[in-house]
């Protein structure tokens, strides 16, 4: 059966409304999935850097995720090699290491073994040193580092300081 | 195996797996509707469309309700109402079209009542729409308990006392039913459970059996006339749509259809937007509290006829008078004696039956939201049994009903 | 013609059907109270211009205000932290830095006087009986009683914010906030709920209000509601005519008469719309567009039906 032209273009026309609407109501739907306030604003940890102990790692939380927080003693920050002293955070007169307390391989959570001052992920074998940096496959990467800034001594995650920004730009965390 | 051929087109290759050209003729293009029908005849699509307003809005407000009686109310409104992105919206609209669907069901069924259009072949599209007005009536009680407010908890409570059974004490079986001795945790859970799986699925099934009771009878038409559909179809097929006295579903009835939906909108969103008190009542906006009685408790306004017969009498007779109010409309077609399916208005005494029983639900109404005092419990007790009165009345009225 | 008769029957049963239940019920079910528009005609007018020097030496000498009401803004904390009050005086003295914004001025001058008689709860401290109002009245200095007290009111209006400045925070937390919780807008009546990092703090928090509560139970009779859904709840009208003169709607409460000024009335009432119904705002925004779109998509629909039915006809 065929429509008239006439009567085809009017239904097409109502149609298109339609689609309209449809089109709004859809980005209401959109919308109402999104992440609550309460949730965004939730997204800041604060971290008062004076609490922690040389050597002890400590697990936070931020966005729902571990952060290790690592203090070094005087002969770690002594051993330092170029690269390790990128992922390195300084505080006053004290360096930290703090990631996501995440494997960069699948996400299980690796344990640190202060003695040996090395992390392991039991899932699959991969090892980082005390700085984050991966010793031994399968992980592909370092530790993640999160967004941070220093605010005198505490660290805010999940805002973004100058020392974050050169991190990111040496491409020494994504 | 069937024999398939290469396909021509997508068109085609859809078409030798699923029929669609068969599905869209018979359903939809040479699905025949008589012409001599008025605006009315559009309420079944606007229930449809308020229907669909009802799921995708609940869907929306089931992603972010809590179903536990300590965090209910707040998840509905602090959550839903001023976090949610919309949230409002979606709540406005499910509040809203949850008491007009009411309005229109009770439009949709009188209008059914007025032209006969539950005799002579039409007995189980009648029946399905009456079990559809019950599963839509728990799914309404059953949506109202969600919030948790004072309403929410103390109609929950006084409903499920009347499953005891007035002297019969049945106190077990309200224990069972509410899973507790007062409606708390268990209650919410398993009516939260109805209202958005059990419910719906059995309305979804009784919409289509009520659609399937309607193809073999054909739509009823404003002078109740048999018609010959097969002959008035071959004559629209042929080309004399204007002298056929029948209309195909797509695109001449829908093409109506839309056209009263698109008005009812207006007035839909207008009440969504503006004017929703009626529809959420204030009362509700406290929280549940178990130990405190609110001054008036009153159902939803759809149910306030049903109420108001429960109300005058002492609690055995009101009981009987409540049981024999939810199933005598069912009876309809039965009770009914007279073999004229046409207007009321061609149909003698029947005709002042109807007026008569649609002011009688509209006095129920009314007073079973006034306080029972003084004038309106009078008001009221008349209402009541003329009620009774007039479906008594009816097999003798259409018993000695003229042929027309 | 005979579908215009048909959709008059079903608008006239409509509309009848809405007016019994709604309007009527409503009017049948609960009295209205005309608004005297905080004019507060049971308290006497203030005849004395006040000289906010001479209050200042009122209020922190003979007043022996001090002894229990802190004043932030004019540095003078509460000699008492509010849990320790409320279990002591059974009330928590209010902070007096922004009393004489939110109050009326004849309302402040008689709670000077006769504390009882202004907030309206005589029925619950009689003097007869020998029950004693926490709040001792100030009898005088010495000089004109009502010249002191317009002073003392002078004083406080002259340290509190500017009437523009008056926020709807500062209005709900002074006028109502040491009784009336409001949860949506996390306000306990201790304080706004502070972020803690560990449960323990978090909990030691709520054990604070939970024992504030207790001695306001003991206080009032009652825990007063949190007002989060008021707005909605009981609407503004009756939120308006309730905080004038509580009594006109629960007969021998023990909620005192509030005294705001209208300003505040009206601040605290935006205060309550914040909580209570947030979205107003855009809910008015997408209603218009809603509303514009609704009769654009009747108007093709009807342009479509009219085609349709052209050769139907």
């Amino acid at each position: 059966m065929k429509n008239s032209s006439r009567r085809g273009f009017m239904g097409k026309a109502f149609g298109a409304v339609a689609g309209v609407g449809a089109v709004a109501a859809l980005y209401a739907m959109k919308k109402t999935w999104d992440p609550l306030p309460s949730v965004k604003a939730a997204g800041f940890t604060t971290l008062d850097m004076s609490a922690y102990k040389e050597n002890e790692l400590v697990t936070e939380k931020w966005r729902g995720k571990p952060i290790f927080v690592l203090k070094y003693t005087p002969d770690m920050m002594a051993q330092l090699t170029e690269k390790q002293k990128e992922r390195t955070i300084t505080i006053g007169d004290a360096d930290y290491m703090v990631t996501l307390g995440l494997c960069t391989h699948l996400g299980c959570i690796p344990s640190y073994n202060a003695d040996e001052k090395g992390f392991l992920c039991a899932c699959h074998g991969g090892t980082y040193d005390f700085t984050g940096d991966v010793t031994k496959l399968p992980p592909p990467r370092g530790l993640d580092i999160p967004p941070f800034k220093i605010d005198g001594n505490t660290l805010v995650l999940g805002e973004v300081g100058p020392e974050y920004t050169k991190m990111k730009e040496t491409g020494i965390t994504l | 195996m069937a024999h398939f051929e290469k396909a021509t087109s997508v068109h085609d290759w859809l078409n030798q797996r699923l029929g669609i050209d068969t599905v869209r003729r018979v359903m939809a293009t040479e699905y025949w509707i008589p012409k001599n029908i008025n605006f009315l005849w559009a309420m079944g699509m606007v229930l449809a469309i308020t229907f669909a307003l009802l799921l995708v809005s609940g869907i929306f407000l089931l992603m972010y309700y809590q179903p536990n009686v300590a965090t209910a109310f707040d998840s509905v409104n602090y959550t839903i109402m001023t976090e949610v992105e919309f949230g409002w919206l979606w709540r406005h609209i499910h509040g809203v079209a949850a008491s007009v669907v009411f309005l229109i069901i009770y439009i949709h069924m009188f209008t059914g009542i007025y032209y006969g259009s539950y005799k002579k072949g039409r007995e189980m599209i009648w029946i399905s729409g009456m079990l559809l007005f019950v599963t839509f009536s728990a799914e309404a009680f059953s949506g109202y308990m969600l919030p948790w407010g004072q309403m929410s908890y103390w109609a929950g409570m006084v409903i499920t006392n009347l499953f005891a059974g007035g002297s019969l004490h049945a106190d077990g079986l309200v224990e069972w039913i509410r899973g507790d001795y007062v409606p708390a945790q268990a209650f919410l859970t398993r009516f939260f459970m109805l209202h958005v799986l059990l419910l719906p699925l059995a309305i979804l099934g009784l919409i289509g059996l009520h659609f399937g009771a309607l193809r073999i009878p054909h739509v009823n038409n404003q002078d109740g006339e048999e018609i010959d559909f097969e002959a008035e179809a071959a004559k629209y097929k042929a080309g004399d749509k204007a002298g056929s006295k029948v209309i195909a579903f797509v695109n001449d009835f829908l093409s109506k259809d839309m056209m009263v939906v698109a008005i009812y909108l207006i007035f839909f969103f207008y009440l969504v937007f503006y004017h929703y008190n009626f529809a959420m009542d204030p009362v509700n906006f406290d929280p549940a509290d178990g130990l405190k009685t609110p001054a008036h408790i009153y159902p939803e306004w759809y149910f306030l006829w049903s109420y108001e017969i429960l109300r005058p009498f002492s609690t055995d007779i009101g009981l009987i008078a409540f049981a024999f109010a939810q199933v005598i409309f069912v009876l309809l077609p039965f009770l009914d004696r007279s073999p004229n399916a046409v207007p009321a208005s061609r149909r003698g005494f029947f005709q002042i039956w109807f007026w008569l029983m649609l002011i009688d639900m509209i006095v129920l109404t009314a007073m079973g939201k006034l306080p029972p005092e003084g004038i309106f419990s009078t008001i009221g007790l008349y209402a009541a049994l003329a009620f009774i009165g007039l479906w008594i009345a009816l097999p003798i009225i259409t018993m000695f009903e003229k042929k027309a | 013609m005979k579908e215009l008769l048909i959709l008059v029957v079903v608008t006239i049963f409509t509309l009848a059907t809405y007016y019994l239940v709604e309007p009527f019920a409503h009017s049948q079910m609960h009295k209205h109270v005309e608004s005297e528009h905080f004019a507060y005609s049971d308290l006497p007018e203030l005849t004395k211009t006040g000289d906010a020097a001479r209050g200042a030496e009122l209020v922190m000498g003979a007043g022996a205000c001090l002894g229990c009401h802190g004043m932030e803004v004019a540095g003078m904390p509460a000699p008492m932290d509010a849990v320790t009050a409320a279990a002591s005086y059974g009330v928590n003295p209010p902070d007096l830095s922004n009393a004489g914004a939110v109050y009326d001025a004849k309302f402040l001058a008689e709670l000077i006087k006769n504390p009882a008689h202004a907030l309206m709860v005589e029925h619950k401290f009689d003097m007869e009986k020998g029950q004693m109002h926490p709040m001792v009245a100030f009898y005088g200095a010495g000089g004109d009683l009502d010249q002191e007290v317009a002073d003392m009111v002078a004083y406080l209006q002259s340290i509190a914010v500017k009437p523009e400045e008056l926020t709807p925070a500062i209005a709900y937390e002074t006028a109502c906030g040491r009784c009336h919780a409001n949860r949506y807008d996390e306000w306990t009546q201790i304080g706004t709920t502070p972020k803690f990092k560990y449960e323990k703090e978090d909990l030691a928090f709520q054990i604070k209000v939970l024992e504030y509560q207790d001695s306001l139970v003991k206080y009032m009779g009652t825990l007063p509601p949190d007002l989060s859904i008021y707005i909605r709840s009981r609407g503004e009208h009756y939120i308006e005519t309730f905080m004038e003169n509580p009594q006109n709607y629960l007969k021998g409460t023990a909620m005192p008469r509030v005294g705001v000024n209208k300003h505040a009335a009206e601040q605290v009432i935006e205060y309550l719309k914040d909580s209570g119904d947030a979205k107003r705002h855009e809910r008015e925004e997408v209603a218009k567009y809603v509303m514009i779109f609704m009769v654009i998509f009747a108007i093709f629909a009807i342009l479509w039906k009219k085609q349709v039915w052209r050769d139907l006809h």
